[in-house]
This record gives structure tokens, sequence and C-alpha cells, in this order.
């Protein structure tokens, strides 16, 4: 979240798309009802009408895998009626800056696509610059080869007749969404997006949300107390996990892996090619230095260019993500697998094929509370044949959140302190000691190792005190960093140095433990202004409550609004103050030429409304790997973009066999693959079957009643469930015809209190064309009762 | 407007009938005060987060030997404010669950059972295990170039843990061990 939960309150208008937080983020609805009470209007845009929308003023129905032509249609509606914030588009953005002439787009297609590799070369969509390298504009925002232009040539073909033919929705009802959401360009207003899972799982995903992003700088509502681009986040610390590098392509503070490509040969050469020449990135070596410090202590010198040899390459241009770590698993090229609170035989995506591959494994260790789906797959109830299985299988049993220490970081990016209440329960132990217990004893098998490809392993310092319960103190105090030379902590990031005198495990989490303090452990609620709880836990970057705050004033440094002050200039005593930590230089004047750029992490310092991502520079509808229908907006059907994996993986269903549209959701009473959920005696009785809802016009047509067994098939799989005969799904009217849509819970699986079938043995293992996060929420299946 | 707990569930989106909203302590005010006062007595609570989505909420846990007493909403956690969903209301019962695996368990390759064993066979068994694929498939020198990484153990996991434990993983999954496959719950 670019702000945090407490601030939806202060949003005029809330569109939540793509997320149901009536049911799946509960106690954020106190504050979205806060913003009604005081006259606030809630737009829900769901396939399904939720409990969401249920709350709200508008309910916009909407296909699964629409968003692009639903959001661009708002963003033409919104240029086209001039309802955009002026002052804010031209300044804060980079509407005014000018395209190469290689850039263009025809018929789905951007210029520079490669079509053997399935990628573009982007440098067709570079920014045009003079003799100096400087980037040319046109502040009046007519030159036709600026970003305002072409972003308004391209939107124009999302007309609303064209929209609501791919999307569904009822003429009236969008123009009703377009009207109040763009009510919020106007100066001094504030209007919020709400998204999760419904907008980044499709092939898509990454687009989706630099529309959201495009719609937000158009209305000028980023950076200001109740506006912002909100994803909501469904674990306690996915925020954190992310933060913390656990992905194969970013380590800590979003910074990239290193490659075998040969700018990445040297650490100096690497440190050129990841490193922006404008922008607060700028820092990154410091950033990076600091980290392989925090790695490999002394052992990292000026020498040995801090030991960024012992970090692994990945082999340049292979993916390693979640989706190709299975294809992998299924050619039988990985022997390993170590699950620390993981159930992928639950949760990943065409889950069958994934669990037949755990049998190609020679181990497996499962750290977690309870037994999963993934760590007994083995088992005969897993319909696997234990005798022909010949992986090796270890559970480390886990113990839960208050029966130890530590913090997690929530949605709105606070690290908040969890104490420890009871000691773990039976022999389980916390994460961290298991970690701890096991890299000691790793570091001891290799401590006489002289073989060159051990020294990473004898080089990363491991000093967290000699029993098996590691001191946290000293793990917080190396995530936040200190002089190597003093030892005393560092305040902020920007006392973090290139030249190895300092270490940091995690940059973004700088200042978080100054010296002797933990910042994270803080419970000082009061409120003391803005409701942005300043002296609450720790924000990061800097406890910064909301991000690019510069942005809630205008050219001159005053706030827009009097009601929304984030941060305002001060003249008199030359700094910016307000109820925030200034995303912003602090002493940074109207004398300084960007004094207007507040988004400092971007080059130039303007939004990107124009950004460069794999499929293109603007989002462009493209229908999901499985459809219902032609695409209206081009011939081109799936992102151009788009990967494919292992073929046997991967079966795509046609609409002739699989005429009905799908996708999956969550409940308030059951959390992600049910592990923990459907282990407990209360929440297993409240939602004890696996079900699936589907309209009362489809259930006719099949014959099918309210409660009965169904069988639900894809080309993957198929599953047996309850039928949910419900009006909360309606018939689609698309352009040609009408479609059926049903929606499923994904929580169930075969171990627990209350078991059910897997959606996910449905759902297709493709992804995003950026971050190949899996399309579960629009596929292809049909249903029909069960015998 | 102040919401009742009552409305609040409502929205919140409790399926389960009346009955079970009484046991999940939704009980009337007065009732609930009493219940509490008895029960909790002496306890000292202890502030947690909840350990579900990322809202984040303030949660009281009263504990007594080893056994959870009682767990409340935080009523000074400004998001919360003392209220909770069903999940975080019977977050007490991640503790007392029957189903929670106690022991380190092993499985043979070939078994059709676990069998439970104690934590240093369990942690020597890991260890072996890594340290024998990471030798054997790993890659110190590719065409010249030290690349140090296996791509043949994978890591998955990560969005329940504490951040102080994401960072160890991290670095000895990969600053240490040299493992390529390094995902978690972000991805999907
Ligand atoms: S109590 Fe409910 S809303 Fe609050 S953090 Fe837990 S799961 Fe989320």
């Amino acid at each position: 979240m670019t702000n945090h939960w407490n601030d939806l309150k202060h949003a005029d208008v809330l569109m939540i798309i793509g997320a149901n937080p009536a049911e799946n983020h509960p106690i954020s609805f106190r504050w979205i009802l806060k913003a009604l009470e005081k006259g606030g209007k809630l737009i829900s845009v769901d396939p399904r009408f939720t409990r969401t929308s249920q709350m709200a003023n508008v309910y916009g129905q909407l296909r699964s895998g629409t968003d692009i032509p639903f959001i661009g249609g708002m963003i033409n509606y919104i240029l086209e009626n001039e309802l955009y914030h002026k002052e804010y588009v031209a300044a804060y953005t980079n509407a005014a800056y000018i395209i190469e002439d290689t850039y263009s787009f025809e018929d789905g297609m951007f210029s520079g696509y490669d079509k053997d590799k399935r990628s573009y070369d982007k440098t067709k969509w570079a920014f045009k610059k003079d003799e100096e390298g400087k980037t040319l504009q046109d502040p009046t925002l007519k030159d036709p080869n600026c970003v305002f232009q072409l972003m308004k040539k391209h939107f124009s073909r999302y007309d609303i007749d064209t929209v609501i033919g791919v999307t569904g929705t009822a003429k009236e009802t969008y123009l009703d969404i377009c009207k109040t959401y763009a009510s919020t360009g106007e100066v001094g207003k504030a209007g919020t997006i709400l998204y999760a899972m419904g907008g980044t799982q499709h092939t898509v995903g990454t687009q989706n949300i630099r529309s959201y992003a495009i719609l937000q700088l158009l209305l000028g509502n980023i950076g200001i107390q109740g506006g912002g681009v909100n994803a909501l986040r469904g674990e306690s610390n996915v925020q954190g996990s992310t933060d913390f590098g656990l992905l194969y392509d970013n380590v800590p503070g979003y910074m990239q892996v290193p490659t075998t490509a040969e700018t990445d040969f040297t650490y100096q050469g690497f440190l050129d090619r990841i490193t922006p020449k404008e922008g607060y990135w700028v820092n990154k070596p410091k950033f990076y230095t600091s980290m392989l410090k925090s790695f490999y202590g002394d052992n990292a010198t000026k020498g040995n260019d801090f030991g960024y040899d012992y970090l692994p390459k990945l082999s340049a241009g292979r993916n390693y993500s979640f989706m190709r770590l299975f294809d992998a698993m299924y050619r039988k090229e990985l022997e390993g697998l170590l699950l620390f609170g993981s159930n992928p035989a639950v949760g990943g995506p065409n889950a069958g094929k994934e669990i037949e591959s755990l049998s190609n494994l020679k181990w497996m260790v499962a750290v977690d509370l309870f037994e999963t789906e993934t760590s007994s797959f083995w088992q005969k109830e897993a319909g696997a044949d234990p005798a022909s299985i010949q992986t090796e299988v270890i559970f480390l049993p886990a113990s839960s959140s208050f029966e130890k220490e530590g913090s997690v970081t929530n949605s709105g990016r606070w690290m908040q302190y969890r104490w420890q209440a009871i000691k773990p329960k039976g022999e389980s132990k916390a994460d961290l000691e298991i970690v701890h217990m096991l890299a000691r004893k790793l570091k001891d098998m290799y401590k006489n190792s002289s073989n060159p490809a051990d020294m990473p392993m004898k080089a990363m310092t491991w000093d967290y005190g000699e029993s098996d319960h590691p001191d946290i103190d000293l793990v917080c105090r190396e995530i936040n960093g200190y002089d190597m030379k003093t030892k005393q902590q560092v305040k902020i990031f920007g006392d973090l140095k290139d030249d190895g005198s300092t270490c940091s495990g995690n940059w973004i989490y700088c200042g978080f433990y100054p010296e002797n303090e933990n910042l994270a452990k803080r419970r000082d609620s009061t409120d003391e202004g803005m409701s942005n709880f300043l002296n609450w836990s720790f924000a990061w970057p800097a406890n910064r409550r909301i991000l690019y705050n510069r942005a809630s004033a205008d050219l001159n440094g005053k706030a827009w609004s009097k009601d929304r002050v984030g941060i305002e200039w001060n003249a008199l005593e030359g700094k910016w103050k307000g109820h925030d930590v200034p995303d912003f230089v602090v002493t940074k004047g109207p004398d300084d030429p960007t004094f207007i750029d507040p988004f400092i992490m971007m080059a130039g310092g303007k939004g990107a409304i124009f950004a460069s991502i794999n499929e293109g520079p603007l989002p462009e509808h493209y229908e999901p790997y499985e459809n219902p229908m032609k695409n209206s907006f081009s011939s081109v059907q799936l992102n151009p973009a788009v990967q494919f994996g292992e073929e046997e993986m991967n079966a795509q269903g046609d609409v002739s066999k699989y005429p009905i549209v799908a996708t999956t959701y969550r409940l308030s009473e059951h959390w992600q693959s049910g592990a923990m959920t459907r282990s407990q005696e209360w929440l297993a009785e409240l939602v004890p079957h696996m079900f699936v809802e589907i309209s009362e016009e489809l259930a006719s047509e099949k014959g099918i009643k309210n409660k009965d067994k169904i069988v639900v098939s894809s080309a993957r799989g198929e599953i047996e469930a309850y039928a949910m005969v419900t009006k909360r799904f309606k018939p689609y009217k698309l352009k040609e015809k009408t479609v059926h849509h049903i929606g499923m819970p994904w929580h169930f699986g075969y171990k627990g209190i209350v078991t059910g079938g897997s959606a996910n043995r449905l759902t297709p293992h493709i992804g995003d064309a950026n971050s190949t996060i899996p399309e579960y929420k629009a596929f292809l299946c049909d249903v029909r009762r069960a015998k | 407007m102040e919401m009742t707990r009552r409305q609040f569930l409502k929205i919140s989106g409790a399926v389960a009938a009346t009955l079970a909203v009484i046991e999940l302590g939704f009980d009337e005010k007065g009732a609930q005060a009493k219940s509490k006062e008895f029960k909790i007595a002496e306890l000292k609570p202890t502030p947690t987060i909840c350990p579900y989505c990322a809202v984040g909420c303030g949660i009281l846990v009263y504990s007594k030997g080893d056994d959870v007493v009682y767990t409340e909403g935080d009523p000074d956690h400004p998001i919360n404010e003392g209220s909770l969903c069903s999940k975080g209301t019977t977050v007490r019962q991640v503790y007392t669950s029957e189903k929670r695996i106690t022991k380190p368990l092993y499985r043979a390759p070939g078994a059709d059972k676990w069998e439970e064993v104690d934590w240093d066979f369990a942690l020597d068994k890991v260890a072996k295990n890594i340290k024998e694929t990471r030798d054997r498939t790993f890659i110190h020198k590719e065409n010249g170039l030290t690349v140090n990484r296996t791509d043949s153990i994978a890591y998955l996991g990560g969005a329940a843990l504490d951040n102080e434990e994401c960072h160890l993983l991290q670095k000895l999954f990969r600053a240490g061990l040299g493992l390529t496959f390094i995902e978690h719950q972000a991805r999907i």
C-alpha cells in the first residue's frame, strides 16, 4: 500500500476492484465505513457480488480478466471530458515527456517485437533526449509524441460500448462508476483504489495494476491522504518476506540478483547495470555494498569486491520463479525442496501436476505447524502409492506466532513486533531457531574445507550467539545496519556507505533499530494528526506513512486541501513539515528546480503514466490464456510477452469444451491453503465444505439444485464440491454471446479436520509476463451433477 | 455511528448462525466483560499481531503455564481498536489444536508412515541432504566466471514468518549455500 489502513477513512471515493476486504480483510472495513459515514462513496468492481459489493453504493459486474478494458474506458472517459487534475498531471507525472519516433502501436502490438523470443526491444519506446541527455518535454501537453497525447490516442479505442461488450457491465452502472470516480479529479478531493489478487493473478496482472496507477495519477490521487494505489496483502508478512528478498530475482530492499550476463562479470559492471543515472536509486551501490557486508562481514573487503563473487549468479535469461521451479521438478532437475510454511499442493497452479512432480524429489524438508497436503503427498489418502515414492521427507515442527518473538510488516508497511506469550508447544521450535541451528551445523561441516566452492559458506557470518537459540536483537541490529568500526547503529539509509564501512541487511528498514531501541516495539497510539500514528511501530521507509507525500502539496508546497494536509513547505523554517515524515529532501525549497519532482524513486521524479514493462509502455487488453471470446480490441488474443513453461504442465482448455468462466477466491473463515484454519475446530465448523457458487440461470440449465454434489472440470483435472446456487453470480451479456461465470474458494485439501476438493487442480500453469504470478483468476471449466 | 460487534460481524461475512457467534465471544457486552474478568484475572496479557491477513490487527494473549487461557483484540491497537474477525478471534486454537505436530517426523523412502524422531536426528538429516546435494551439483565456475550456485535445491515460503526469520533464511540459502530457486507466496 502506498497509504495505510487507517487512512482509508480520508477518502471521498473508494474503488475496490479485484478485492473483497469485507470478507478477506474484515477489520479494514472499520476505516472504509468511517469514510462512508462522512459521505464517502464506495464502488465495488468484481465478477461476483461479494459482501463488499453489498456495502457499496455502486456495484460493477466485471468478467474475470477484463480490468484493462474496465479501467481503460474510465481513463478514456476522464480524458475526453477533461476531468483530470490538470496541474498535477502536467507537473507531477511524465505526461509532458516526449517519446522517440520509433514508438508505434498498431493492432494490439507495440513496436520492437521479437516473435521468437516473445519479447520487446524496449529502447523503441525510450524518452527522447537532447544533446545533454535531458528528456525533452512539452509542458503544454500538445506535442503529438508526448506521453499525454500518446496515452489519449491509445485509450480512445476504449469507448464505452466496446468496453462493456467485453466486461459485461451494465451501461448505466458503468457510466455511474466513471462519473463517481472521476469526481476525485477535482482539486482537493481524494479517491483510493484497493486491489488484491483479483488484480494481479492474470497473464496481464502487472498491466492491470499499471492501469490503476495511471488512473490515480490522472486524478491526482497519489501521495495524498485518502488516496493511493493500495494492494491489500493476504498474509501477515507477505510484505516483509518480499522486502527481505525471498524471491529468485530480488535480494533484500528490491535490488537485483547478479546473473551470468557479461555486464555482471565484475561488481562494478553489475552495479553500473543496476544503478539508474537519476532518482534516489543512484544510491544503490551504497545499499548493495552494505548488504554484502551484512552477509560476509569482515570477509567482504574492498580487495574482493565485498564478496560479490560469493553470491550465486543466476543463469542469464533463465526464469527461476515458482512455476518454473515446478517445471524443473517435473523434469527431475531438482533433488531437494525446503518448505518453510508453504503448501503448494493446495496453493499452486495446476496442483495435480505439481503434486505429481513432488515424487521426483530425492528429499523434502517441511517446516510447519500442521501436517500439510504437500508434506504428506506420499500418503495413501493423497491417492498415492507410498511404496513407489522414493522421496525422503523430514518434517520439523514449527512454533506459532505467539510462541516466539519477532516482527511482521502489514500491508501499510508497519513493522509491528510480536512478543512471546507462551513457550513453544511440545518440541516445536521457532523458525528462527531452526534456521540458526541448521546454519551453525552446516558452517561446522564446511569449516575445514579448502575447496573454493565452499568459500561462500565459510565467508558468511553467523554471529547471533553461541546457544541454539539465536539472540534476536543481534539479528535486528544487522538488518538495520551499523558502522563496521564503531558498531554504532546507522540512523537512516542516507548514512550507508559504498566503501565497506557500514553494513545493513535491508536498507529500506534502516532506522527501525537506532542505538538500543527497536522501534517496531513502539505502542504509542496517540493520533498526532491525519491518523498517521507516527509513534506506533515503524513504517518503512524512514517511518513514512504515505508514500510520495510531497504530491499532497501543490507546486508551491501548500496542501491541495486544508482537510488533507500530508506535508507542506514551511518557508519560515525552511523545511517540509506536517503530519507525516516527508518522503522528500526535508530542506529542499522552491529555489530548487526539482522542488516539483515528488516521485523521488523515479528518474526525473515524475509519476509514471508511461512506463516500459515487458508487454508495453501502456496497458492494452489481451484475453486470458483461456477465454470465451475473441479480443475486441485487436487481433492479438494472448498477451504477446507471456512466456510458456513446460508444455506438459500447461494443458489449455477450449471454450467449445469448457464454456464457463471461473475464478477462485477466499473466505473469512479460512486462510490460504487452509493448513492452519482447517486444523482448528471452530473455523472448521464454520465452513466445513468445499463449495462452488453458480448462478440460478446456470443451475437451471444444468439441472443442478442448491447443495447438490457437482463435478467441476477443466483441461487440468476435476474436483467434486457442493453447489451453492446463488444470485451473486449473474450470466454475462457480452458483445456476441452470453457466458456463465462461476467462482470457488481455494482453501480445501484432504488434510485437517474438514476436507474438500482443491480448486487449484483446475487452474492453469501460466502467468503474468512480468511477475509470472499464475492466472488463477480467469480460466475455463464445465460443471455437471455428480453421479 | 459506532458499530456494535454484531453489526460488524454481519459485514465481516461470518456465514455462521447466531450460536456460533456467541461461542466466538461476541456475546452481549455485560456478560462478556464478566466472563473475561473471571477468566483472565491476574494473568498478564502479551501483545501480538494476528498471524493471518496483512491488516495486522493487535491481539492480547493471556497465558498461564502451558495454556493459552484467553485471547482478545487489543483495545489500544490503532487499526482494530479491540475488534477482530473470525480468524483473529479464534487464534487461541492455533496453539490448542490437537492437530499440531509437536515432534520432528521422518518418512523414509518408500515408507507409508511417519516415524517420530528427535531433533538431532532430523537436523542432521537435513544438513547432510543439503550438503550432499549441494556439493555434488554445485557450479563454482562457468565459462571462466565464478557463479557459485546450485540449481538443484529449492526453497519455498516465508509469508507467514517473521522479518528476522526471512532475513536469516535469505542469508543462509542465497548468500551461504548459493541457491537460485528461492521463492515464496508473493509469487503465487
Ligand atoms: S483479525 Fe482478521 S482482519 Fe485482523 S489481521 Fe487477523 S485476519 Fe486480518
